[in-house]
């Protein structure tokens, strides 16, 4: 066998990567739309009712509908890397975190230190609720998806119970800061939220030794005790995480609306962000985790929804088209079907030198 | 030696023991319930309303047991029976199918569910939250695309099925005259405990119903054990399919409705009836009994909820978060206790072996 060159070297090293199958349907979906309308990728400078010169187009909406769900898949991941489970709790939480936020303007009038005050307060009630449900794992041994079960169903109604079952509203210029533009920055600030969220979770990882421990006790909880890492205090670290990526994602929600519905707000984004993790190769059994497999596949599920909505399906019926495509995907990732799909191309393309080396 | 042995082994099995605990709590709950709220509790057409309401929901909570109990998860039932309510209203509305049709319709939906649920978990190994994910996903949005519009049924037939009742003879109350109105209940129900015998017997004593206790256990010694682990599984879906389908007929025999909003969070609560019931989510342990029970604690609870006066559609939910809360920490400390003692006395054994 001749060796490879650089190029080929690289490809190799892309296919064999975990990031190869997210890429690769991001790819697809993008052209796709390259065939069905090139018009889609189109940005353009628009103002908006507020003055501000704005940058509008598919590609903005997806990127900036799809915040919250990025946010909310990397404390996902964490949590279903050192767990082995999933938080099917993180819409309720957001409701309840929501609900907070909203509180706390509403009985203030609003100034920057203000809007502060409330996200401290609304990461604080959601690290709470996350620190219930990580005792429940980390202290009682019971599964994440059961234990967050006990949140799922009552959080939306102790939201309910904060907002007094009302939908209170909140208005002031300073919150679209938050939810849609800073003026005389064009980009969606919700966008900016995201990256800066990225880059600080990526240097906590890089110069820390958090990740890590977070996949040690993933992989083998045993191990991790006996080298000194303390499991109970991991798990709980995770639930810390997503608790305040769950305030948040909340917070962003609340701004860009501009009011607190409980029934409604971040509603079944849970299953979204637990199909991202999945998307981006992550195991769901826990483990070894990548931060921007689970950040691609929330953009691949926003786009899929966004390119849907492009085609003029209705909103109702968006979901079905979107869980053909996910089994697509899936079903491509499955490593038994990649192994099919190897044995199959050795039968037909075998060339007769391979042969003799493997015999 | 032989003496130790006999104290190793547990008296009573994990699934015996979380079944005791379930029944024992609905019995306790509903005696103190009749004791302190009276009237209502003590009418059977009341306790009986608990079956006809739920058919459906004891009916996929059995088929989601058995998943369970083979380690998986079924999170699309809910969808299936939305869209089989919605598909069986249409097809007799719109293309005059005929009652036999739309049963006949009901059933291959939900076992085709199965089928391709149970083949892409079983034999291409993805992982079955996310398959059902999409399943529920993929019924919940076809449900849509059939119709958006709720629609009701008018077939003659069907309407005849639907208000049939079965009286059962010597039960019932008197009413405001002093007349005696004897309980009813829907034929649903009949079918509902016709499925739960049978499941009970398929998981007591066949060989297919202890395979799929063994493969929820421990799939790498069931599969030593030469068991089949890939078709286990497949049929566990697959069955799972067959009671959506049963139960998306039972709830349209109760509405007599097709509607997207059929059976929200259906899922959820088959789950947590599940769990109450003593099923754990790691496989292995379980029972169809205890699932029975754990619905009718589910909605007991919300009868109390409602006569102690706490009428706020909110109390419902938080009261069924805190009961899950009760009886999943429950069930952890009885395991983990247990684990313990076991641990013991093997530590206690191999201390005296090597002595």
């Amino acid at each position: 066998m001749i060796k490879g060159s650089g190029v080929q070297k690289a490809l190799k090293k892309i296919s064999q990567s975990q990031m190869a199958i997210p890429l690769f349907a991001l790819l697809l979906i993008i052209i796709f739309n390259l065939f069905r309308d090139i018009g889609f990728f189109s940005i353009t400078v628009k103002t908006n009712n507020f003055g501000n010169t704005v940058l509008s187009g598919n590609l903005i909406s997806i990127l900036n509908g799809a915040s919250e769900l990025a946010i909310l898949a990397i404390g996902m991941t964490l949590v279903t890397s050192a767990t082995k489970g999933q938080d099917i709790s993180v819409g309720a939480a957001a409701a309840i975190a929501g609900s907070v936020f909203v509180k706390v303007l509403r009985a203030n009038t609003i100034t920057i230190p203000i809007i502060l005050l409330a996200l401290l307060t609304a990461c604080l009630v959601a690290i709470l609720f996350g620190l219930f449900n990580g005792i429940l794992v980390a202290r009682f041994d019971i599964q994440p998806m059961i234990a967050s079960l006990i949140l799922f169903t009552a959080g939306r109604p102790i939201a309910y119970w904060i907002n007094g079952g009302a939908t209170p509203n909140v208005d002031s210029p300073l919150l679209n800061y938050m939810g849609s533009f800073i003026p005389g920055i064009p980009i969606p600030s919700p966008i900016l939220i995201v990256v800066l969220f990225i880059i600080l979770v990526t240097l906590a990882l890089r110069f820390t030794n958090l990740g890590l421990y977070i996949q040690a006790v993933g992989i083998n909880e045993r191990a991790a005790r006996i080298n000194g890492i303390n499991p109970v205090l991991m798990k709980l670290l995770v639930f810390i995480i997503l608790g305040v990526c769950v305030a948040i994602a909340g917070s962003i929600n609340v701004c860009r609306i501009g009011l607190i519905n409980h029934e409604t707000i971040l509603l079944d984004i849970e299953m979204d962000a637990i199909l991202a993790v999945a998307i981006g190769g992550n195991a769901l059994s826990g483990g070894k985790f990548k931060l921007a497999g689970s950040v691609v596949g929330a953009y691949i599920i926003q786009a899929l929804t966004i390119t849907l909505y492009a085609m003029k399906v209705s909103s109702t019926a968006v979901k079905s088209y979107k869980a053909v495509v996910i089994i697509a995907i899936v079903v491509i990732g499955s490593p038994v079907v990649q192994k099919w799909a190897l044995q199959l191309r050795d039968r037909w393309f075998k060339r007769p030198v391979t042969a003799v080396e493997t015999h | 030696m032989s003496l130790k042995r006999d104290k190793l082994r547990e008296p009573i099995s994990n699934t015996a023991l979380l079944l005791t605990i379930t029944i024992c709590a609905f019995v306790v709950m509903y005696v103190l319930a009749i004791f302190i709220w009276g009237r209502g509790f003590r009418n059977p057409q009341q306790f009986l309303d608990i079956f006809n309401n739920n058919a459906y929901l004891i009916i996929i909570s059995c088929g989601l047991t058995i998943v369970m109990i083979t380690s998986g998860i079924d999170i699309s039932v809910g969808g299936t029976v939305a869209l089989i309510t919605m598909a069986c209203v249409v097809f007799m509305e719109d293309y005059g199918g005929s009652v036999a049709g739309s049963i006949v319709l009901a059933l291959s939906i939900g076992i085709t569910m199965g089928l391709i649920q149970g083949f892409l978990v079983a034999f291409l190994d993805i992982q079955p939250f996310i398959v059902t994910l999409a399943g529920m996903f993929f019924t919940k949005g076809m449900t849509t695309i059939v119709s958006k519009a709720p629609r009701t049924a008018t077939n003659e037939l069907f309407l005849a099925m639907k208000n049939f009742r079965i009286v059962i003879p010597g039960i019932g109350t008197y009413g405001k005259t002093g007349n005696f109105i004897p309980a009813r209940i829907e034929p649903g129900v009949l079918i509902t405990f016709a499925i739960v015998l049978a499941v009970w017997a398929l998981l007591k004593w066949t060989r297919f119903g202890r395979n799929l206790y063994a493969v929820g256990g421990n799939s790498e010694s069931a599969m030593m054990l030469g068991i089949n682990v890939r078709r286990t599984k497949f049929f566990a879906y697959i069955l799972s399919g067959l009671f959506a389908g049963i139960g998306g007929y039972v709830y349209l025999l109760h509405t007599g409705a097709g509607n997207a909003a059929n059976a929200t969070q259906a899922e959820i609560q088959a789950i947590a009836s599940s769990i109450i019931g003593g099923t754990l989510l790691t496989g292995g342990v379980g029972s169809v009994i205890g699932t029975l029970f754990g619905v009718m604690s589910l909605k007991t609870i919300s009868n109390i909820v409602i006569a102690s006066g706490l009428r706020e559609p909110y109390w419902q939910s938080i009261t069924t978060g805190l009961m899950l809360c009760f009886f999943i920490l429950l069930q952890s400390v009885i395991l983990t206790l247990r684990k313990k003692k076991r641990q013991m006395f093997m530590e206690t054994d191999t201390v005296k072996i090597a002595s």
